[in-house]
């Protein structure tokens, strides 16, 4: 949304540049300098840290990999509980995600293109959720989650992830689907098409761009999170990534080198995903949060 | 493609009573906007559209329903619980019996280590104003021109954000233990005089990780701000700029004043990440040493699952959701109000 925007008007903004002085062209490439440098020298370090021995690292942690050592890479890769982890990592993200969308579209559609009494008060309820965070309902939840018997289950974990997903997807997913022209509604229905019909087979199609971008927030959401999991498993087998390497590190803390390899490898995914969809997602960012 | 075709057709093919006959839902589809300031006869048109179908009813609830069940249940069912529980004294086990009325509340805010945990989520929040946003106000604005790369650095600069807290956590964790790399990054540039324990001072704790915090956010704001500044007109410079205004009075005057709906929405996001500071915290410092880094977030779960203090710890969260959302509120009446679009008040235009 805000991304098309956005990029005309920075196609439109070419000839300000001539209005530059020679200065700020240097104050500037001296900034995105910085910017890189300071981001950029601790993944650096993370992803080199993790071909050094531990005593490379003692002697100087800061150094270069000399001789380079496999040997962590390898050992975690060739661990049964770091896939573990990616696969629950992996299942309870899709699954959130895919709850969140589905259940924040149908609740998005109902919220946009029906008129009911009590429709604004709803979806301002909905909207209030966005100020629940997690840390407030951690202790309940926890409290729920073992009365419905879902701790150390992956539901435990996607369920509440979903519900606490939802308010953003409806606030950033009702605007986009009450801009859609009734006109196209109106000659549908002349077409013969129910509402629902209308949802599914013309609606959601027009809504890919945002159904996107709010599916990659859930995504991250999810695959991100720390708390929920760390409050549902306790078995170590069900941990997810961010958790397992949180663990790992205070279970093997003079493993330095290993710990390091451990965070570099639970980056690749989301570095991965990120390259993936980086338009997306910064256009889901900033379009997210411009509402 | 085929949807595209299929209503362009049929648009094309819609008489004009085939579209006053679905007049109704026509009106279904644009929201009411301030219900005073609309002519009669739209009013009138709308009424009737009100009246919902049985049809019209099963459709809302099969849309509805899914979403309502899982929300209520989990964030509806869990804010009510830990009002319920925080009047209560209570391990978490068994069925809550110890009635005491506003006991826990008191005995929060009269707690040095809510207080502290109060005290440093306010901190990080002032922080946040005025070291991170002029920072990265400052970098947007700098990055806001043709620059070699400038796809990689918005991708660089935005990596950070993208991973989560609990790795970004861990990698700080061993960079910043003693005699890690920061250390000797500083030692190796004359700087030994800077090498402290960073996370072992209690001074020094909560700055450390305002750092690391700034590390991971700021690229999301110079993203944000980016976007900000993309929607400023070139045109506007250029008449400032002809007018014979310099580079800096063209800034404040005329950039910073329509920034100001994407500044207002920062410092909302930024105020409120701050009061709900944990996962860095937790796995960083646990709070510590001796609560000096302890947010609200971190203490409820310490009291609740390090210390089975259930309704203690309840009580504690919603003193937590209560300045969120008087915050929320104040920030809502005062400042968004300004801008069309605010998230709580959200109405559809």
């Amino acid at each position: 949304m805000a991304l098309t925007t956005s990029r005309r008007a920075s196609a439109s903004s070419a000839p300000g540049r001539d209005l530059r002085t020679p200065f700020s062209t240097a104050a500037r490439h001296l900034a995105a300098l910085l910017v890189v440098g300071v981001t950029a020298v601790p993944l650096l370090f993370v992803v080199l840290g993790g071909f050094r021995s531990n005593a490379q690292i003692n002697a100087s942690p800061t150094g270069w990999p000399h001789p380079w050592v496999f040997s962590n890479y390898t050992r975690i890769l060739g661990s049964s509980s770091f896939w573990r982890f990616l696969f629950n990592s992996t299942v309870i993200a899709v699954t959130a995600t895919v709850l969140t969308v589905v259940l924040g579209a149908m609740a998005a559609y109902a919220l946009s293109r029906y008129v009911f009494r009590g429709r604004e008060g709803l979806y301002t309820l909905f909207a209030v959720g966005l100020l629940f965070p997690l840390g407030v309902a951690s202790l309940p939840v926890y409290l729920l989650l073992r009365q419905l018997h879902m701790l150390e289950s992956w539901y435990g974990v996607a369920l509440p992830q979903a519900a606490f997903g939802l308010p953003v997807t409806i606030v950033v997913l009702r605007p986009f689907m009450a801009a859609i022209p009734g006109e196209i509604e109106d000659a549908a229905a002349v077409d013969g098409c129910t509402r629902l019909g209308f949802f599914w087979r013309i609606l959601l199609p027009l809504a890919g761009p945002a159904l996107v971008t709010v599916a990659i927030l859930a995504f991250l959401g999810s695959w991100n999170g720390y708390q929920l999991p760390m409050l549902v498993f306790n078995d170590q087998s069900h941990f997810t990534l961010p958790l397992g390497v949180a663990t790992f590190q205070s279970q093997y803390s003079q493993d330095t080198a290993g710990i390091l390899a451990f965070t570099a490898l639970s980056m690749l995914p989301a570095l991965a995903f990120f390259v993936f969809a980086e338009r997306r997602i910064i256009g889901g960012m900033t379009g997210a949060v411009k509402g | 493609m085929t949807t595209l075709d299929r209503t362009g057709a049929s648009r094309t093919g819609a008489s004009r009573t085939g579209a006053s006959r679905t007049g109704a839902s026509r009106t279904d589809a644009r929201p009411p906007g301030a219900p005073g300031a609309e002519p009669a006869g739209r009013t009138r048109r709308r009424r009737t559209g009100r009246r919902l179908s049985v049809r019209s009813r099963w459709e809302l609830a099969l849309l509805l329903t899914p979403a309502l069940v899982l929300f209520v249940l989990f964030v509806l069912v869990s804010i009510a619980a830990a009002v319920y529980y925080s009047f209560f004294d209570w391990n978490g086990f068994g069925p809550p019996t110890k009635l005491v009325g506003f006991a826990n509340y008191t005995k929060a805010l009269a707690d040095p280590m809510f207080q502290g945990a109060l005290r440093h989520n306010i901190q990080f929040a002032v922080l946040s104003i005025v070291v991170q946003l002029p920072l990265t106000l400052g970098l947007a604005l700098l990055l806001n021109g043709r620059i070699r790369g400038r796809a990689a650095l918005r991708l660089i600069a935005f990596t950070p954000y993208v991973l989560s807290e609990a790795i970004t956590a861990v990698a700080w964790l061993v960079m910043l233990q003693p005699g890690g790399a920061v250390d000797e990054g500083l030692r190796s540039v004359g700087l030994d005089g800077l090498v402290h324990e960073w996370l072992a001072d209690q001074d020094l704790v909560l700055y450390t990780l305002f750092v690391v915090a700034t590390w991971k956010y700021i690229g999301f704001g110079i993203i944000l701000f980016l976007a900000g500044l993309q929607g400023v007109p070139a045109e506007l410079r250029e008449a400032a700029a002809l007018d014979g205004a310099t580079q800096w009075q063209t800034t404040r005057k005329v950039v910073l004043p329509l920034l100001g709906p994407t500044i207002r929405i920062w410092i909302f996001l930024s105020v409120i990440g701050s009061l709900q500071l944990f996962e860095l915290v937790w796995i960083m410092t646990l709070g510590g040493p001796a609560g000096s880094s302890a947010t609200m977030a971190t203490y409820v779960i310490d009291r609740g699952f390090r210390r089975y203090q259930f309704g203690y710890g309840s009580a504690v969260a919603v003193l937590l959701f209560a300045v969120c959302f008087v915050f929320a509120l104040l920030y809502q009446r005062f400042a968004l109000r300004r801008d069309s679009a605010g998230a709580l008040s959200g109405r559809v235009d």
